[in-house]
């Protein structure tokens, strides 16, 4: 869909309070763990404590003998005949023969109260029989590292590599060699990033109900309850449309959310025990077995003439995604040097498995670690040649026409107006205090459209209600209202949006992929659309005219012109009364794949003080610039700006997930997994840039991920230049940073 | 699990010392209860002390000494401008643990006999040279404070022995203390170094110290050598140096998530100076 002509807009752009936000601030709003049922059991679940271990007997006889227990389930009570994803899917909901990672569910029980399933699920007996594991990716791909599934390989693997190694991918174009050889600067560099969470405060939790007959209904906490409902029928063997599911508020997602660890669990217990069945993660089960993202070990090499120009890149990226394929290396190798104009460009990229909980989607999944490797390769050469990192990548950025490192060139795009803004920005004229180092950092995600359907009705009295399948995760339901209101020319007060359940819509791809606010907004634009067709004909029957001679305007039908005719304006409040007797109720409809989603560029500032004695850093000053395309609500536009720069902090400065030898998880408590709390971050300041997107009516790019993207490069660049020792490897905990100003290295 | 709410300290003690199985004490049950959802640790007799008359009190006595009750919170400390007056490296220690809803429940004693070597309290009362009473089937006692932890988690209190209350000495003329931790965050978090100082001056010169240093060691401990680094100096840079040996000295950390050996060691060295600074400034009346 085309952009709209229209640049003045009375609604879009202003910023109403979000109409969940009553809800939330006085507790009544509902979260997965919410939902109660008549005659409700609860669940809990088996897990291994061992990351590799074969499965000899399960024994749940003495669990089942504890009163008030009413159902165990175990693998045998899934779908027998899955294959690909799906069957690693269900692998990874519940072990069969082995277990793949510490926390891996092996087991679960339903009994009266939650009580009573803690201490029943104590009581099933497991005897294992433990092998030998591996955590680490490098590790995990050298000779002799303990195989975690053989045969998982597939095609794109070249021979001669370890069977944990079970997708490749190698591309490019030019002559890098040539490249580098014409660089006045070459710089080549390892780098290391550790595993981190989304680390969403509201843990997974659902209530299920299922019965003998296949037909059964499940309240969660997700991202997408499409893919739930898929994901949950195959597992159990259902017919799709005879589950339906119902998405609750959300307490962050993050990507985290877009698959299934506890709900087929709880739909097994509820078919087994014919009662409801409600199942909430602890904090340890979700930082254990839900899906953190990957873990990388990566080499990157640039080359850059004495003027600034780019030469040459490459990139080895080396990502663990847990015993199962999937870690994001494509899309690592896809954005990594998305923000450069280059003509010589070569990746190379790894996927491994090792004994770690199934990786899952995290903000701009693959791309910040990439960002990291390349855009401190990019500081570092800058600092070499003495040039200004932010006019080194402008004289590198890429723009509307440029032919992106991955393949495809760029429609108009807003990297060039990022750089430009936060050149001007007097954050980056700012004097910088002792021990205080300024890191500057760019990103890109590429953005995603997907299945989205959507609905519009109008009610009695001229209000609007719609309903939408993406999971309000970032204040997406005002967003739609104003785009709604915009478009019909009614206040924003006058619109209600839901987030409806799977039996109400088409299929709807998740709130992921920055497209809730690009594709569900383009759908209640085109049902807008679709109403506004009816109610003008309504208007025009009424009148006894041609429905093209009644143009819509601030919410009323008007003849057209004088030629129309001479008749008072019926506004939506006139129709609406009188559609009973005029026709029926009027709705308006729109299902699509749309492909004209715009990705969004983004630039960040940083200051990080270092303490030199501690090795501590502090964010001192903080700015994320991003293209938005066109800002419908400009607040959540900067929530979304300031969470991804939280979040990257974290991931930069303090959070990882720590293996002992065994494979255990080490800090499955948010006491020992650090993410960023209030008081260690600076009011994060934010400019937007709207460089319009032209495959969406009002211009929208999504705007979710890319701000996770420049933060691990910016942090790390700003430490560097304060201790002044290139920092390559995350973390950069004070031990670590203390170490680098001791002299001692930086492992 | 049985739930116990005794009136009377005999009564506690008897139920403590006539348990068979895992017995605890319960105060603000910041880590009791947290323990407990963590199947950590599964009391089968719990003994809730917050029924027994006076544990909330927080008394100053007329030699100028304080007697805290064991289940005063840390957010009753911290309201407390007199004692903030005398202790404020006490109270500031205590004053770090949790949120503002733990600080509402969590205490003195309970973070004293959880046994942690990173408990935030504990090195501010050893280097005040505080006390408890503990009080067992086999009579009362009077035990320094950094007498009561013995190891991670454990403690010197026999089978059926429990604290009844913390005393902290008259703070007198011309003294301060001070306590600081380090974390890599904030808030919310457990220390990888702490360290408290206590002096008192005359003058410039500094005539009474006492140092003492948690999560480097199996339990918080007072380090007498680096108090003697302090004793007779006017805290010029030999001192400081003597002063950041001596606690580096004194350490004997392991490598965990939370810290690395050689980071804590170093890291002790230098919260000794600052944290002996200002106490200095606090004795000598500057702000």
């Amino acid at each position: 869909m085309a952009l709209d002509s229209k640049t003045e807009f009375k609604y879009i752009g202003t910023r109403p309070d979000r109409p969940d936000g009553m809800d939330k601030v006085t507790g009544k709003a509902r979260y997965g763990a919410d939902a109660y049922a008549p005659g409700m059991l609860h669940g809990a679940v088996v897990r291994s404590p061992h990351a590799h271990a074969k499965i000899v007997k399960i024994d749940a006889s003495k669990a089942l003998a504890m009163k008030g227990v009413k159902a165990v389930v175990t693998r045998a009570d899934f779908a027998t005949d899955l294959e690909g994803e799906d069957w690693d899917l269900l692998e990874n909901t519940i072990a069969g023969e082995k277990t793949l990672y510490d926390g891996h569910a092996v087991a679960a029980v339903a009994a009266t109260s939650a009580l009573i399933a803690k201490d029943a699920a104590k009581l099933v007996e497991v005897e294992y029989e433990i092998l030998p594991c591996v955590t680490d990716v490098d590790a995990a791909m050298a000779d002799g590292a303990p195989v975690i599934r053989d045969g998982a390989a597939d095609h794109s693997v070249p021979e001669g590599l370890h069977p944990n190694v079970v997708r490749y991918t190698e591309f490019g174009r030019g002559d890098v060699e040539a490249g580098f050889a014409a660089a006045d600067l070459v710089v080549e560099r390892d780098f290391k990033t550790e595993a981190v969470h989304q680390g969403y405060i509201e843990p997974h939790a659902c209530l299920a109900n299922l019965g003998a007959d296949g037909k059964g209904e499940l309240w969660c906490c997700t991202q997408g309850h499409w893919f739930v409902r898929r994901m949950c029928t195959a597992l159990l063997g259902l017919e799709t449309t005879q589950l339906r599911v119902t998405a609750s508020e959300i307490g962050g997602g993050f990507g985290g959310k877009t698959t299934v660890f506890i709900d087929p669990i709880a739909l097994a217990l509820s078919r087994a025990a014919g009662k409801p069945v409600k199942l909430v993660m602890s904090r340890s089960e979700v930082l254990k077995a839900s899906g953190p993202t990957s873990s990388a070990s990566m080499n990157v090499k640039m080359g850059m003439t004495k003027d600034g120009k780019l030469t040459a890149a490459t990139a080895v990226f080396r990502m663990q995604g847990g015993a199962f394929p999937g870690a994001p290396m494509d899309m690592t190798t896809m954005l990594a040097f998305s923000c450069y104009d280059l003509d010589n460009v070569h990746h190379e990229g790894f996927d491994v498995m090792t004994n770690r909980p199934k990786q899952a989607a995290y903000r701009a999944p693959g791309a910040p670690m990439g960002a990291f490797a390349v855009e401190s390769v990019m500081d570092e050469l800058c600092q070499g040649l003495g040039l200004d990192p932010i006019d080194a990548r402008l004289t590198n950025a890429v723009k509307e026409g440029t032919k992106s490192s991955f393949g495809p060139r760029y429609k108009a795009v807003g990297l060039i107006e990022t750089l430009e803004a936060a050149k001007a920005h007097p954050h980056y004229s700012a004097p910088l205090a002792e021990n205080t180092g300024r890191g500057i950092a760019s990103g890109y995600w590429m953005n995603w459209g997907g299945e989205t359907s959507t609905s519009l009705a109008i009610g009695e009295d001229g209000t609007v209600q719609v309903g939408v399948g993406t999971p309000d995760i970032g204040g997406s339901r005002a967003s739609m209202a104003l785009m709604a209101a915009e478009t019909l020319g009614i206040p924003y007060e006058n619109v209600r949006v839901d987030v409806v359940d799977t039996a109400s819509l088409g299929v709807n791809e998740p709130s992921h992929g920055s497209r809730a606010t690009y594709a569900s907004g383009l759908a209640v634009i085109e049902s807008a659309r679709e109403a506004i067709t009816k109610l003008s004909k309504r208007a025009a029957d009424k009148w006894g005219i041609d429905a093209e001679a009644v143009e819509w305007r601030d919410g009323a039908a008007h003849p057209s012109g004088p030629n129309a005719g001479d008749f008072t304006p019926l506004s939506i409040a006139d129709i609406a009364g009188e559609m009973g007797s005029t026709g029926g109720p009027i709705t308006g409809h729109h299902d699509a794949s749309p492909t004209g989603f715009g990705g969004s560029f983004g630039t960040h500032i940083v200051d990080v003080h270092v303490d030199p004695d501690t090795g501590k850093s502090t964010v001192v000053r903080y700015t994320v610039v991003q293209d938005a395309g066109k800002a419908i609500h400009p607040s959540y536009v900067e929530g979304q700006f300031q969470g991804g720069a939280a979040q990257g902090i974290g991931w930069a400065l303090n959070e990882e997930y720590i293996y002992d030898d065994d494979g255990r998880l080490q800090n499955d408590v948010f006491l020992d997994y650090r993410i960023p709390v209030a008081s260690d971050l600076p009011m994060i300041d934010t400019v937007i840039v709207e460089v319009p997107n032209p495959g969406h009516p009002y211009g929208v790019r999504g705007v979710g991920e890319t701000g996770i993207t420049p933060p691990l490069p910016a942090v790390a660049c700003a430490i560097s230049h304060a201790i002044g020792h290139r920092m390559t490897r995350l973390p950069i905990s004070p031990p670590r940073v203390l170490r680098a100003i001791q002299g001692k290295g930086i492992s | 699990m049985k739930y116990h709410t005794p009136a009377t300290f005999e009564d506690a003690v008897g139920i403590a010392a006539n348990a068979t199985g895992v017995t605890r004490f319960l105060a603000g049950g910041t880590d009791v209860l947290v323990q407990l959802r963590a199947d950590i640790v599964t009391p089968d007799d719990l003994i809730d002390v917050k029924h027994i008359p006076g544990v909330r009190d927080m008394t100053q006595n007329p030699d100028g000494s304080w007697t805290i009750g064991v289940a005063v919170a840390g957010a009753e400390m911290t309201e407390n401008p007199a004692l903030i007056a005398d202790w404020p490296g006490v109270v500031e220690g205590m004053d770090l643990i949790g949120s503002t809803q733990v600080q509402g429940r969590a205490t003195l004693t309970g973070n004293l006999c959880n046994g942690s070597p990173a408990g935030d309290a504990v090195p501010g009362m050893i280097a005040a040279g505080a006390s408890v009473s503990v009080t067992g089937p086999d009579g009362s006692r009077e035990v320094a404070v950094e007498d009561i932890p013995t190891g991670p988690g454990r403690t010197s209190l026999a089978k059926g022995e429990m604290v009844t209350a913390v005393h902290l000495p008259a703070r007198g003329q011309n003294g301060g203390d001070a306590y600081l931790r380090f974390i890599p965050r904030t808030e919310m978090d457990i220390a990888v170094v702490g360290c408290a100082v206590n002096l008192r001056v005359d003058g410039d010169t500094i005539t009474e110290a006492r140092v003492a240093l948690g999560a480097v060691a199996p339990t918080a401990r007072l380090v007498e050598d680096a108090a003697t680094a302090l004793i007779g100096s006017k805290l010029d840079d030999a001192a400081l140096e003597a002063l950041a040996a001596a606690a580096s000295a004194a350490c004997n950390p392991i490598d965990d998530k939370r810290g690395t050996i050689e980071f804590r060691t170093h890291v002790a060295g230098v919260l000794a100076q600052r944290a002996a600074k200002i106490a200095y400034a606090r004795a000598r009346g500057e702000k």
